[in-house]
């Protein structure tokens, strides 16, 4: 019988819609902050988004990127380190956007960041609808230490695979792991059958 | 500090809150009585593990501000946005329990025959380790030359005040407040930087022994003007709280 | 988001290496830079713990606890001494 630290809560909320709330997570008001390393700040001028298939490159410039369609979406995230935040309100091009300007038909990809991080995930996972590289988060600009200018927006997985910073794309035939999934995280990530490690 | 490398485990233990002290608005010291402790050196930190009835767990690590041989003691500093230090500092109470580890840590510790002079750098609730250093300096008799330069944004906010203005024989205390001074103050009146270090620190030829304790910002632009002084990175122990106080 | 150092897992290091290691010398294998564990760039606000090189900020190890095990990554590491 472990011990239990007498009156103490968290800052969780508890009043919330569980039917909302994945296995093992709890509900935050914060916007915690988790970083594998230093807050890129690569200059706008310099910041592109590329779409790597093999020795192809279709790559935007933050204009253009900003000059294609987007969209605000309302979303619920939820990080592997179990807190929850609901309704978040976030401005980006739907991934589709971009994946239609490529020709392709690889399986997955790998989304790369500055500084190196990277995450896997299935095409299809950051298609139809599903995923955005997002630059707006709660009606302003998404801050830096977020992820800004841009990051990838994939809320029906854990947040991980969000990718802060994001820079691009690899198309690839092979689910190779990226950043945290070398480590022990899952490959795939659905927080409603709680696949937070290998194995789950 | 040999006691905690030989070890090799950290076994998690119950402690009881035997006091609770108010140093300033937002901070408190928990005296705590720690059957199982083998003792500390001072600099060294310990582990506090918060468990909610479901299960739910946060742990974190605050430096011990009490000196070898007196009980253990944690200063810990409320942070608005806090999930841990509101309830250490506001809902525990003389009588609870706490679950904790330690001591831990061997590289940010002061033992007399370290030597010095020694200077102390302190910002906010980086004074507490540092603390611990002065009063186990204080204890064992040693008579080091030792000056502390301990930052705070105002008068109130300054931790352990009545004791840092009576320091022991051979123990300097230098006072900076950052956001606001009380009419007639004498101290410093602004952030640290690398002309207040210039004037306060032991000159290189010294060859002084410096530890620089408090949130990760503060620390590294004394321990980069430090450097500039001439000071060997070598002698200067560092020790980063994060942008807002505890680990 | 500030990163902490190597004090800030000093206890870790016990639970993983069954001893006081921030007195420990590590030697960045990218960069060669040579520091006491305690004087390496930590971040531990993450799905693990990630400690990073203070001059190159190449990642040296990288710690996660998966179901009570420990998971250690130390190849960015080229020598830790005692």
């Amino acid at each position: 019988m472990s011990f239990i630290s007498r009156g103490f809560h968290g800052r969780r909320d508890d009043n919330v819609d569980p039917k909302r709330v994945p296995p093992g997570q709890y509900v935050t008001h914060d916007f915690p902050v988790l970083s594998a390393g230093p807050t890129p700040h690569t200059p706008l001028e310099e910041w592109t988004f590329s779409i790597v298939n093999g020795q192809e490159r279709k790559t935007w410039t933050w204009d253009e990127l900003r000059a294609l369609p987007s969209e605000d979406v309302t979303v619920d995230i939820h990080c592997v380190t179990r807190w929850s935040k609901l309704d978040t309100a976030w401005r980006g091009v739907s991934v589709d956007t971009l994946l239609d300007e490529v020709e392709h038909d690889s399986p997955y990809v790998l989304a790369f960041s500055d500084g190196g991080y990277t995450t896997n995930l299935p095409i299809e996972d950051v298609s139809n609808g599903k995923a955005w590289v997002a630059f707006g988060y709660d009606g302003e600009p998404l801050d830096p230490e977020h992820g800004g200018p841009a990051r990838l927006l994939v809320p029906h997985l854990y947040f991980w695979k969000s990718a802060k910073w994001v820079r691009g794309l690899e198309l690839r035939d092979e689910d190779e792991p990226g950043f945290w999934e070398t480590y022990g995280y899952h490959s795939y990530g659905d927080p409603w059958r709680e696949q937070r490690y290998a194995g789950d | 500090m040999a006691r905690a490398a030989v070890r090799g485990r950290l076994t998690w233990q119950i402690a009881n809150v035997a006091d609770a002290v108010d140093e300033t608005a937002r901070v408190r010291t928990l005296v705590l009585d720690v059957p199982d402790w083998t003792g500390h050196a001072a600099g060294q930190h310990l582990d506090v593990r918060l468990t909610a009835e479901d299960g739910y767990r946060a742990e974190r690590s605050y430096s011990i501000a009490s000196a070898p041989g007196e009980p253990v003691a944690i200063t810990v500093e409320r942070l608005d946005d806090g999930e841990v230090s509101p309830y250490l500092t506001e809902e525990l109470r003389a009588g609870d329990e706490l679950e904790l580890r330690g001591p831990i840590g061997g590289y940010f510790v002061w033992e007399p025959e370290d030597g010095g002079p020694l200077l102390l750098v302190a910002g906010g609730s980086g004074i507490a380790p540092l603390r611990a250093i002065l009063r186990h300096r204080g204890r064992t008799g040693s008579d080091v030359p030792v000056r502390l330069l301990c930052s705070s944004r105002t008068l109130p906010d300054v931790i352990y005040r009545a004791e840092l203005d009576e320091p022991a024989p051979g123990v300097e205390v230098v006072q900076t407040l950052t956001r606001e001074q009380p009419a007639g103050w004498t101290g410093y009146a602004r952030r640290v930087d690398a002309a207040l270090i210039g004037e306060v620190a032991w000159p290189a030829g010294e060859n002084p022994l410096a530890l620089v304790c408090g949130p990760t910002s503060f620390v590294e632009t004394v321990a980069d003007d430090l450097v500039g002084l001439g000071y060997p990175a070598p002698r200067v122990k560092t020790e980063r709280f994060g942008a807002t106080g505890g680990r | 988001m500030d990163a902490l150092d190597g004090n800030a897992i000093a206890g870790l290091l016990v639970d993983v290496f069954g001893a006081e290691l921030t007195t420990a010398t590590g030697v960045c294998s990218t960069c060669g830079a040579v520091r006491p564990m305690a004087e390496l760039v930590v971040y531990n606000r993450a799905p693990g713990t990630v400690v990073r090189c203070r001059t190159c900020s190449s990642v040296l190890m990288v710690f996660v606890e998966a179901r009570g095990v420990h998971c250690v990554d130390l190849h960015g590491l080229a020598t830790l001494d005692r």
